[in-house]
């Protein structure tokens, strides 16, 4: 492999690096508290609003089921907004976010729903108040569950990641389809698909890491 | 310290209406230990939860230390729970925090500064017994000590009340009566008033001053606990008494008992004894006063705190006059004569 190539891969991988970690982060930020008001305002619950759960609820469900390629497309002036250009990583960092944050906030809502009703009885006994629940009880209890929700989206990201190239965004999805598959350059298709493998290895393998520390089951 | 008014609630409403409480009246002196029995679905747990608006009656008021709770705003109704403590029958300790922590959770709850938490927890942890677990982990714990640590939790705020929702429901027997003497002591020494909920008679004996009994959401028996145990008034009380003192007449009977008396019967009776007449020699003297043989087919005697419960069922032999003389003596030696029925004599 040519100095040139191996330059062109590590810097795919870079990049790669940097759409889901910007992503990740970000979509962390908003869909964890997306995914606390879903649980928080079911019917019955600490913050019962029926009315603004189902809104949440319906929002969360598109957000869920466009196809990200067609998200990818749609939201191209809302990027060029953001970011000024709808083209490379940051732009496409832009689509990947906005696909996580109800992915993330379902993920989330479902670790919440994991616990035990009695935890949150006692803490109500206590006298905590409602935001003394999530913070205090709800969140550190439900860790694991989240750790594994939000691993679960790092890895979903790194393959989305992969669609990216389809609006120039770059990557090593990107760097596959060009040289691997579009000029027949199978080194280069081997490795990528070869990098995304150990990438997304490592991912699973630091978020059960990440869980059992966090365990105390 | 409790005083529960009129007290109802209903889930639901119209036809599919579930009334969980009926017109609940309870009055809990301070200082005291009040059990709440009943079969599962009775209400219990609604009734205890009312206690602290985990449910909010529909109807009526909580009084707990003279303000009525039910009229309470959000913040001041936290501020009074932390003043009534709770434990639960799955203990509800939180599994990502130690020992410590748990405990110092409702302190962190109430706004309390590290340096006085840490002075409260320790004692806590001591009184509780597990001064050496302090760093360990719930599921590092047996059973037991993790009800020690939520009463631990329950107490670090200084409850004057603490509400125990079948807290050793889930225990073994050697266990429950461990974490029952502790109760009894946090009772002593702090004089905490505590209201438990339970299915278990033997919880209400061991520790209660009074109890009630609670059938289909009303309270239908409230009685001294010696009272409760010697001469309960309604059928569920006895079918609990009889049940926890395992006194049924043996089956091999009951299938020959005939319900009237007949030309050639005689009357098979219980006999409950308490107090002085546990110590007399009553059946011996029954057979020379009154000329009857007594046969006794099952007999047991129980002490609940101070009173002692004697209680037999036995077979009266004689002859019509004799056994109606019999039971009016027994009647007049303070001892409750049932007639279960009549067996033929055997001829």
């Amino acid at each position: 492999m040519s100095s040139a190539m191996f330059d062109l891969i590590l810097q795919a991988t870079l990049d790669t690096l940097y759409m889901v970690a910007i992503s990740g982060v970000i979509s962390t930020l908003l869909g964890l508290p997306l995914g606390v008001l879903l649980y928080v305002t079911r019917p019955r619950q600490i913050l019962a609003r029926p009315m603004l759960n189902q809104a949440l609820s319906l929002i969360t469900n598109i957000g869920r089921s466009i196809p990200f390629i067609i998200l990818m497309v749609a939201i191209i002036p809302f990027t060029r907004m953001l970011v000024g250009t709808s083209i490379g990583i940051n732009a496409a960092s832009v689509p990947l976010t906005i696909a996580a944050i109800p992915f993330v906030a379902r993920l989330i809502e479902g670790a919440l729903n994991e616990l035990s009703p009695g935890l949150i009885e006692s803490a109500q006994a206590m006298g905590a108040t409602p935001w003394q629940i999530i913070c205090k009880v709800l969140i550190p209890e439900a860790r694991g569950g989240i750790i594994t929700g939000l691993t679960i989206t790092v890895v979903t990201l790194v393959s989305y990641s992969a669609m990216a190239g389809a609006v120039g965004g770059g990557g090593l999805g990107d760097l596959g389809i060009r040289y691997g598959y579009n000029r027949f350059n199978p080194t280069i298709m081997l490795t990528t698909v070869v990098i995304l493998v150990f990438m997304v290895q490592g991912f699973q393998s630091l978020g059960d890491y990440l869980v059992r520390k966090s365990d105390r089951k | 310290m409790i005083e529960l008014s009129n007290v109802s609630k209903t889930y639901g409403s119209g036809a599919k209406a579930v009334h969980a409480l009926k017109n609940v009246h309870l009055a809990i002196p301070k200082g005291a230990i009040h059990g709440v029995i009943g079969l599962s679905g009775a209400g219990k747990s609604t009734l205890i939860r009312c206690v602290n608006l985990l449910e909010r009656p529909t109807e009526g008021s909580v009084v707990v230390d003279g303000r009525d709770i039910t009229r309470l705003g959000a913040a001041e109704l936290n501020r009074a729970r932390h003043r009534i403590g709770m434990i639960f029958q799955h203990f509800n300790l939180l599994t990502t925090r130690t020992v410590f922590d748990n405990v110092a959770l409702p302190l962190e709850l109430a706004g309390e500064r590290k340096a006085a938490i840490k002075r409260r927890v320790a004692p806590l942890l001591d009184m509780v017994g597990l001064a050496d677990k302090a760093g360990m982990y719930p599921a590092q714990l047996s059973g037991g000590q993790k009800q020690r640590v939520a009463i631990a939790r329950a107490l670090a705020s200084d409850p004057q009340v603490l509400l125990c929702d079948e807290a050793t429901s889930a225990l073994d027997p050697q266990t429950t009566s461990a974490i029952l003497e502790l109760l009894r002591d946090i009772n002593v020494k702090l004089g905490i008033t505590i209201l438990l909920i339970t299915h278990e008679m033997e919880v209400v004996k061991s520790i209660c001053h009074r109890v009630s009994l609670i059938s289909n959401g009303e309270l239908v028996e409230d009685a001294d606990v010696g009272d409760f145990f010697t001469a309960p008034r309604t059928d569920l009380g006895r079918d609990f008494l009889n049940d926890f003192l395992e006194l049924t007449p043996p089956k091999e009977l009951t299938a020959r008992l005939l319900e009237a008396p007949g030309e050639h019967t005689h009357p098979v009776v219980r006999l409950t004894f308490s107090g002085d007449a546990v110590s007399t020699p009553l059946i011996s003297r029954l057979a020379r006063e009154c000329d009857v043989d007594v046969s006794i087919l099952q007999a047991k005697v129980e002490s609940i705190q101070e009173r002692t419960l004697g209680l037999m069922i036995a077979e009266l032999l004689g002859d019509t006059d004799q056994t109606r003389k019999a039971m009016e003596y027994l009647k007049a030696h303070q001892l409750q004569v049932e007639v279960l029925g009549h067996v033929q004599r055997d001829v």
